[in-house]
């Protein structure tokens, strides 16, 4: 009798000890996770800096990208101009619709209304990113883009935009709405006991009071607008060299990304390196961004703590 | 007398402006929807044809196609009135199977960890950091570190298996945090309540308070797998989109899924594509629409007002 209590005893913190060990684990593979990804884009994006078809220089100064041409080059500034330039279309879009649906749900909605409007945007947030690639090269493009701006081609930068732009909605809508319900109720009881109406309110209390949390939306759709792949490699099309015309096709960083895995590039190959010196140039821009929209956000919950 | 009269005077001429701002606040959340609408009608106008209409195909042997069963069951072929998404279907269901095998343990693991036994130090603070970082990393660089990672030096190839677990990693930042905030849910009198009848702290958290976490767990864990199943872009890294025309037999053989399919029949110039196309978008959204309501459905049924 008293040897089984022992004995179960004994079992029951190795059990203990094994859980515990895993959950431990599984926590530290979060970072794990972050060094796998530096590590393999670095050292990969390295050997693609020390072979000698390409230099730094080279990167950041030619106007073309053919890696898997017969001559190739490497010049990274047409694909960061055309993610920045689809990019800022998306935001053009998105920043207005965005926030304005985040002041119409935390100011005028109606419990009623903002039941039945949230679902709808977390559907939106849920759309597979290639359907809205299919969407804006066959719906946005022939329907809109091409009826209104004639001499649009029909791979081009502004149906991709708008469709990244609706795309990002969501996240700013939903993030501002969060930033403005966050305000303290005092100041809204406030301005209204002053007799200013709900618009003066909404725009003149209400948004100052809220404007970094805002702003960090902003910062955070702008990363996910150049980190988007599916809709620009779908809509955007692929123009490898320098150009500034929206309604002609365009090459981000992404679905160059894209396109040169799917082309030959079996490994060890410098085109097949120029993918990771792709992945980290997205990657720091990415993590700069989205470490200032986590610094914003943080510092502007302090002020009403 | 005079200041009533300048009163309502000052909000007459307000009065254009709020209604002004008002109208720029409707049409804002009517973009968003109208566009979500349009996208969704134009899909099934397209897709529903092809989806559910049977015909013959062929010019001298005619071949029946019974839709949507020959749909979802045949292979993919170079004719797009006969193009299936059998394969695809099932290598999604094979990421499905590995993703939540892998997600789950891990996901809910860390998030037990970080929430009930972690001290609150300098190393707790720098995961938690990472985490969200993590969360905003695009999902094309997940596949080339897949790429890297389980392709390359894991020898795992150009398979489901590296597929799934890219996957994995894509989601766990998500499914963390959820299931950090169902087990925030958990008030602390039941932690101390099991702490006061004696038992151990492990025993408190993994009888009392994981199991009454468990809906808000399972609910995070379906929307990570129907944002998992929805990826496209780190998948065309494990080779999904080189012509992929079998059903997977084994965690290391080839596949296909079907938003990579999608993508794959989108590239074709001619104007039948766009409907199969559109049937297998027609598809994926179903899916993840049954996911999202399956989510909520445990949400609303399990959710305790403590």
């Amino acid at each position: 009798m008293s040897n089984e209590l022992e004995l179960s005893r004994k079992s029951v913190p190795l059990i203990e000890k094994f859980v515990k060990n895993f959950i431990k684990l599984s926590a530290f593979g979060a970072i794990l996770i972050s060094i796998a990804i530096v590590l393999t884009l670095s050292t990969e994006a390295i050997n693609f800096f020390q072979s000698p078809e390409v230099t730094l220089k080279e990167y950041f100064t030619a106007t073309r990208w053919t890696p898997t041409f017969k001559n190739p080059e490497y010049g990274v500034l047409p694909l960061i101009s055309s993610t920045l330039y689809i990019a800022t279309i998306a935001c053009l879009i998105s920043f207005p619709i965005g926030l304005f649906s985040a002041i119409y749900l935390s100011e005028f909605a109606s419990k009623r209304t903002r039941k039945i409007i949230k679902p709808v945007l977390e559907l939106l947030a849920g759309v597979p990113t290639v359907v809205f690639g299919y969407f804006a090269l066959n719906w946005i493009t022939p329907n809109i883009v091409q009826k209104f701006i004639p001499g649009t081609g029909v791979f081009n930068a502004i149906s991709a935009g708008m469709a990244v732009g609706i795309m990002i909605v969501p996240t700013i809508a939903s993030i501002s709405d969060d930033a403005l319900n966050a305000v303290p109720k005092g100041l809204k009881m406030g301005a209204f006991a002053l007799g200013s109406t709900k618009r003066i309110t909404a725009l003149k209390i209400m948004l100052p009071a809220a404007i970094s949390g805002i702003i960090a939306s902003f910062i955070l759709g702008f990363s996910r607008a150049i980190g988007e792949t599916m809709i620009v490699t779908i809509a955007g099309g692929q123009y490898p060299e320098l150009n500034l015309d929206p309604r002609s096709a365009m090459y981000t960083i992404t679905s160059s990304i894209v396109n040169v895995s799917l082309g030959d590039t079996p490994h060890g190959t410098t085109a097949y390196n120029a993918l990771f010196a792709l992945g980290i140039t997205l990657f720091l821009m990415t993590f700069i961004l989205n470490l200032a929209s986590d610094y914003i956000s943080r510092k502007y919950r302090k002020v009403y703590e | 007398m005079n200041s009533i009269k300048d009163l309502t005077k000052t909000n007459k001429e307000k009065a254009p402006k709020e209604i002004i701002f008002l109208c720029v606040l409707y049409l804002s959340i009517s973009i968003a929807i109208i566009t979500l609408m349009t996208l969704i009608f134009d899909i099934l106008s397209t897709g529903s044809n092809r989806l559910f209409s049977d015909y013959e195909v062929g010019l001298v042997t005619k071949q029946q196609i019974n839709n949507p069963q020959d749909f979802l069951t045949s292979l993919d072929s170079r004719d797009p009135l006969k193009a299936g998404i059998g394969p695809a279907f099932v290598g999604t269901l094979w990421l499905m199977i590995i993703v939540v095998f892998t997600t789950f343990p891990l996901g809910t693991g860390a998030a037990i960890y970080l929430e009930e036994f972690a001290p609150k130090n300098k190393l707790t603070r720098f995961i938690e950091l990472n985490l969200t970082n993590l969360a905003g990393v695009p999902s094309v660089i997940y596949g080339l570190m897949g790429l890297a990672v389980f392709v390359r030096l894991a020898g795992f190839g150009r398979s489901v298996l590296s597929g799934g677990l890219t996957l994995t990693l894509l989601i766990l930042p998500v499914v963390i945090v959820a299931s950090r905030e169902a087990l925030k849910a958990v008030p602390d009198t039941i932690r101390q309540g099991a702490l006061a009848l004696g038992a151990t702290k492990f025993q408190a958290i993994f009888r009392q308070v994981v199991p009454s976490a468990i809906p808000g767990m399972v609910t995070g864990m379906v929307l990570g797998l129907s944002r998992a199943i929805g990826e496209t872009a780190p998948l065309i890294f494990m080779g999904a989109l080189t012509y992929v025309n079998y059903y997977p037999d084994s965690p290391l053989s080839g596949f296909t899924a079907i938003p990579i399919q999608v993508y794959n029949w989108i590239g074709y110039p001619q104007a039948e594509w766009k409907n199969t196309s559109s049937a297998g978008i027609i598809l994926l959204l179903v899916m993840l629409l049954t996911m999202n309501s399956i989510a909520l459905i445990i949400r609303n049924k399990f959710e305790k007002d403590w």
